[in-house]
């Protein structure tokens, strides 16, 4: 897309029909919870849109959050307005290597002060900055030079938005969310792992409309997309109302597609769009193909006890804590009842005296 | 830990210290009450039925003497009915039934969601209709101690927070489950400390007094 052209013009010229885009403009305006009416707004807004200027770092990640952005299912409208964005900085993407790469990110920033969007994904190590660096520059400094005159930031990934896996115990790395270091920005959090591309490119698409940020829940993400209860809008949950579960991964519950709560889906309790938008240009989610919910959009999703324990399990200690408390108890029980004893016996002495 | 929610807290560190005080608790109360059994009965040895007459106040006190039968029926109907639904909604919900699992290693059979809930709503309405007789009936509220009324509540918390969660009212799902769990962790630090013992005691000591009196000759 060159810099002089609209997003809807980048659209015509790449193919993609007013039918087409509007399609994207409904499905878009739906996600984001905005009433019919927007729709023609929506498209107003996005066919007009210059490109905004992006800059992507990648810190303590597996790349899964790119992956799943660039791999998932392209050419689509949403990949299309992901290539509309001018995407100044991303290391994995970019053509441009060493001081190159690290220069074009310097006039992107310089170029488009207090305009351009920070995307960051990956989690921050504060313990020691050597653990992880760009160029030789630490990704804490990175991020604190590159936020400084951003417009917003969006932590793409749940390592972004709250330390994810490499912030898991003993968080070897010190690792910590962007939300732990900025705090004089707009943050978008974005969590999943990964999350999902077309929440990613909603995000963007509100931001493209509005020229704001969407409203944010209390852990900092997209009502429109991180309002909805998994378990709501899961499609097994008749069969959780019904009792009816699947005990193991291939018993016959599991083949008739029964609920998942017993091996551990933690739908309950994990807010995302994986039910409604799903994966795969909307062919399944997890659940769908047969795995519980792991909570991959929620903070500290790995350290909640293990994947496939049943929600209401919980972490009750060891049968050794309960057997001791209930030995000192015993003792107790004992010692206050040998002392009850001595003391009746005294009365019956002094009475007798 | 870092970042502690309120559900992780009470999945964790709040269940497993209310389950240390529970199993402290119960054993100090029951060890302690054993311990007393061995006092010497000075009375005339009369029967040599034990068990039986043990067994049999086991019985006769699980039903109001018919004299009574009149003034107390709500009471004693409502107190099985109460039971029963409580039994139902804690023993046979799928979720907990893991929870036992998890604990005891084995497990036993589920019923399905809307008999849970609907024991479970039994449950809590009688409940209240149980603490607002207290409240209201003239001996009743005479012969109740703090014990009474602390003990009524905190059953009471894990059954409406319970419904509360199943149903999502009042608060975000994870919320809810956590007051849920807080509430179940308040009432088993409670438990061996109040009224709510009589669960363990009641029929060791319905089986004590039996002897009791057959060793002195009466037939109760």
């Amino acid at each position: 897309m060159r810099k002089d052209q609209n997003l809807g013009e980048y659209l015509r010229s790449q193919g993609v029909s007013r039918r087409g885009f509007l399609k994207f403009c409904s499905a878009t305006a739906s996600l984001m919870a905005l009433p019919p009416s927007a729709v023609a707004q929506v498209a107003e807004a996005l066919a007009a849109a210059r490109r905004p200027s992006v800059i992507w770092l990648s810190f303590q990640e597996c790349t899964g959050c790119t992956e799943s952005l660039t791999r998932s299912h392209s050419p689509t409208v949403e990949s299309l307005i992901f290539d509309a964005i001018s995407l100044d900085y991303h290391h994995t993407l970019q053509a441009a290597a060493g001081h190159g790469a690290e220069a074009a990110r310097e006039a992107a920033q310089e170029e488009n002060k207090g305009e351009y969007i920070l995307v960051v994904d990956g989690s921050i190590p504060v313990d020691n900055p050597a653990y992880s660096t760009i160029a030789g520059i630490s990704n804490l400094d990175m991020l604190k030079h590159s936020a400084k005159d951003c417009f917003a930031i969006v932590a793409v990934g749940t390592c972004a938005a709250y330390g994810g896996l490499p912030g898991a115990e003993p968080n070897p790395t010190g690792a910590v969310a962007v939300s732990d270091i900025i705090t004089d920005k707009p943050i978008i959090n974005v969590s999943g792992c990964p999350p999902i591309p077309v929440v990613i490119t909603g995000v963007l698409a509100h931001f493209l409309t509005f020229g704001t940020i969407p409203e944010l829940d209390a852990l900092g993400r997209p009502t429109a997309f991180f309002g909805q209860n998994i378990h709501d809008r899961c499609y097994r949950r008749p069969f959780y109302e019904r009792g009816e579960f699947a005990e193991t991964f291939d018993d016959e519950g599991a083949r008739k597609g029964w609920c998942l709560y017993k091996l551990g889906c933690k739908g309950p309790i994990t807010y995302n769009a994986c039910a409604t938008v799903k994966w795969n240009q909307g062919m399944g989610f997890p659940i769908q193909a047969g795995h519980g919910c792991i909570a991959c959009s929620e903070p500290r999703f790995w350290d909640k006890g293990g994947f496939y324990d049943a929600l209401s399990t919980g972490d009750w200690g060891s049968r050794e804590a309960l057997l001791g408390a209930a030995a000192v108890g015993a003792a107790l029980g004992a010692g206050s009842a040998i002392r009850a004893r001595a003391r009746k016996r005294k009365a019956m002495a002094e009475e007798e005296a | 830990m870092e970042n502690m929610t309120l559900l992780d807290f009470a999945r964790g560190p709040g269940l497993q210290w209310a389950l240390w005080i529970f199993c402290l608790g119960v054993l100090w109360r029951i060890v302690g009450a054993m311990y007393l059994l061995g006092t010497k009965d000075l009375s005339k040895f009369r029967r040599n039925h034990y068990i039986r007459d043990g067994l049999r106040a086991c019985l006769t006190r699980s039903t109001p003497a018919e004299a009574f039968e009149d003034k107390i029926r709500f009471q004693h109907i409502s107190g099985y009915a109460w039971h029963i639904a409580l039994f139902v909604s804690v023993l046979f919900f799928a979720p907990h039934i893991l929870f036992f699992e998890s604990i005891f290693g084995f497990s036993w059979p589920h019923l399905p969601n809307t008999i849970i809930l609907f024991s479970g709503a039994v449950a809590t309405a009688l409940l209240i209709a149980l603490l607002i007789r207290r409240v209201v009936h003239p001996v009743q509220r005479l012969i109740s101690t703090i014990d009474d009324y602390i003990s009524i509540v905190v059953v009471l918390l894990p059954l409406i927070t319970g419904l509360a969660a199943f149903a999502h009212i009042g608060g975000r799902y994870e919320t809810m489950l956590a007051l849920h769990l807080l509430a179940v962790e308040l009432m088993l630090i409670w438990y061996p400390f109040s009224k709510l013992m009589h669960a363990f005691m009641t029929f060791p000591s319905r089986y004590q007094s039996g002897t009791f009196f057959g060793h002195r000759g009466v037939k109760a």
